[in-house]
């Protein structure tokens, strides 16, 4: 039975009933398992807030050396009317500096994948700049730009260009040679190749450059911070988080590295989500395997 | 014998027989057809890489309109690069390609003025594009746009049976359903030519037979002319009616053999004692040729 089974297997059971193997590969994602993905990760921070705050309480530990948590939400909320416009200037230039390097990563991706002249010309410098750490460069930046936002900005793009321009030149140079063929034959103009195969082959390349410029793009806009040394109105988390501890006032540092690090994770999840959105038909790393 | 009821609609040309001799320079007398202009002609045809190695030495050969011809042989044996050549996808170091009867239709003998078709020992589809996406490309690149290419996909779908599937991923679908695909877009834009470099290769035995049959089916209805490289023996007898086998080292022409059976040929043509003689007649050129091959 089973031999016969297998004899017609070839093209013609799935050609006939897409339904079918469907139906038997995927199995119906346990509620269980679900809810254990989210309730684990709850329950250990659960746990490590009662040990926190325990110890704290236990041995007396003053709070401008390590707050409890409750005096860290309190912090949070006492003084979000000096946080909150912080976080949104660490955001404004976060995101900005995202983008333009997004634009510029690509751009310049194109470039060096397109010509080797601008290969040579280009890609060397764009690793000096990459490889010389960004707290050495920024004072140069804040002598020649007229506002610290904007030195803030371009300190945060250098850092965050990078990895967007590395990851899509490599996706538009390991486009199938087979495909590029087969454009040639058909007589594709470089513009047409470009666009219907090695951009879109770029794609998954690119989606992970993203996701480690987000990441960067908020690293450097505070690292910059610190290194400008901004001050007063218009500063951003990083001139707070300083500020924070010049005054011994530990709750709020801890509040700021506290919204910090929720901006960080949404940047991550952000740029996950919408790589995931964009491969989830095609790519193999957006693949649900079943086992 | 199953043979003899089935009238073959197609004749091997007359003019080659099994038992010409292993002259590089034979294929270029063979004129075939009495007045028609072969589609393609190679004239002394060479191919040295960069590194020295020489591909193809001085290969010859016509190939007249609505043949199905295999170039059989080892690997290394250049059949490969012959078929890029062909495509236009490589340059020959020496030589000439020329499309005598495009010429005759007051377009240029060399060039671009014919309709080709590639298709690849890996299915090569894009996996960001469905199956129709992939098809609807040869079109769209000539700047068709989708409604306008619509009736042609699905027709070129449905001529290998996956019109149901236009809207599946490739990765949804086994191997033999790309390979399928890859032949859609293949012939999508109705081509004269179709150019096929080990297609089946990857598959399984069961599937390739399938794909055999599909394959002949649609050449005989459509009638287009095939040039299919393949290193085995049996599958260029089950489906050419002219085998060239190949040498290697330099590579070369070592054998121009009809396979005088009729069409359509189906199942039990693997069976019969014609096909098994002609399978011996090539595999024993093919041996023949390796013997050459290495003695180079």
């Amino acid at each position: 039975m089973s031999l016969a089974a297998t004899d017609r297997k070839p093209a013609s059971v799935a050609q006939a009933d897409p339904a079918i193997a469907v139906s038997i590969t995927r199995p119906a994602p346990g509620k269980a398992a679900r809810a254990k993905r989210i309730l684990i990760p709850l329950l250990m921070l659960a746990l490590l807030l009662v040990v926190w705050s325990v110890y704290v309480w236990a041995f007396a530990v003053p709070h401008y050396i390590l707050p409890s948590p409750m005096r860290i939400a309190n912090a949070l909320v006492t003084d979000w009317g000096i946080l909150g416009p912080a976080l949104l200037v660490t955001l404004k230039i976060t995101f900005l500096a995202l983008i333009l390097a997004l634009l510029g990563g690509v751009t310049l991706a194109v470039l060096i994948a397109e010509s080797k002249i601008a290969e040579l010309a280009l890609y060397p410098y764009a690793v000096i700049l990459q490889v010389t750490p960004i707290v050495a460069i920024a004072p140069l930046i804040l002598i020649y730009v007229p506002t610290t936002q904007a030195a803030l900005l371009i300190c945060a793009w250098i850092v965050a260009f990078f990895p967007v321009l590395s990851n899509t030149t490599q996706g538009l140079k390991s486009t199938d040679h087979n495909l590029l063929d087969l454009f040639k034959l058909y007589g594709a103009s470089r513009l047409q190749t470009l666009i219907f195969l090695k951009l879109p082959n770029a794609l998954p390349y690119f989606l992970a450059g993203l996701r480690i410029a987000g990441g960067l793009a908020l690293i450097a806009a505070v690292v910059a911070e610190f290194a400008a040394g901004s001050a007063g109105a218009g500063s951003g988390l990083a001139f707070r988080l300083i500020e924070s501890q010049f005054r011994l006032n530990i709750p709020r540092l801890f509040a700021a590295l506290f919204l910090l690090s929720v901006t960080g994770v949404m940047i991550f999840a952000a740029t996950s989500f919408i790589s995931y959105m964009l491969l989830r038909k095609w790519h193999e790393s957006a693949l649900k395997r079943e086992t | 014998m199953a043979l003899e009821w089935i009238s073959g609609n197609r004749k091997a040309p007359e003019n080659v027989t099994a038992s010409t001799t292993a002259e590089p320079g034979f294929a270029e007398e063979s004129a075939r057809g009495a007045g028609t202009a072969p589609i393609i002609s190679l004239k002394k045809v060479s191919k040295v890489f960069a590194n020295g190695t020489v591909a193809l030495n001085e290969m010859s050969l016509d190939i007249a309109r609505g043949e199905f011809v295999s170039l059989l042989g080892p690997s290394g044996c250049g059949k490969s690069t012959a078929l890029r050549i062909i495509a236009g996808l490589s340059n020959a170091t020496s030589g000439s390609v020329t499309w005598p009867e495009e010429a005759r239709r007051g377009k240029p003998a060399e060039g671009y003025g014919h309709e080709i078709s590639f298709v690849f020992q890996e299915p090569t589809l894009m996996p960001w594009a469905t199956v129709f996406g992939n098809v609807w490309l040869p079109l769209r690149l000539k700047g068709v746009s989708k409604r306008a290419a619509r009736d042609d996909v699905m027709g070129a779908l449905e001529m290998v049976g996956l019109a149901e599937f236009a809207d599946s991923y490739p990765r949804e679908l086994s191997g033999g359903m790309k390979m399928r695909v890859s032949i859609s877009r293949a012939l999508v834009t109705k081509p004269r030519l179709l150019l096929m470099d080990e297609p089946f290769a990857a598959l399984d035995e069961i599937t390739r037979f399938k794909l055999n049959n599909d394959l002949l089916h649609l050449w005989e209805k459509f009638g287009w002319t095939v040039i299919f490289v393949t290193h085995s023996v049996f599958e260029s007898v089950y489906l050419s009616n002219r085998i060239i086998v190949m040498a290697a080292r330099p590579g070369r022409v070592a054998r121009d053999m009809a396979i005088d059976a009729p069409y359509p040929r189906e199942d039990e043509f693997r069976t019969s004692p014609v096909y098994n003689d002609y399978c011996r007649k090539a595999s024993n050129a093919l041996h023949d040729a390796m013997e050459a091959s290495a003695e180079t």
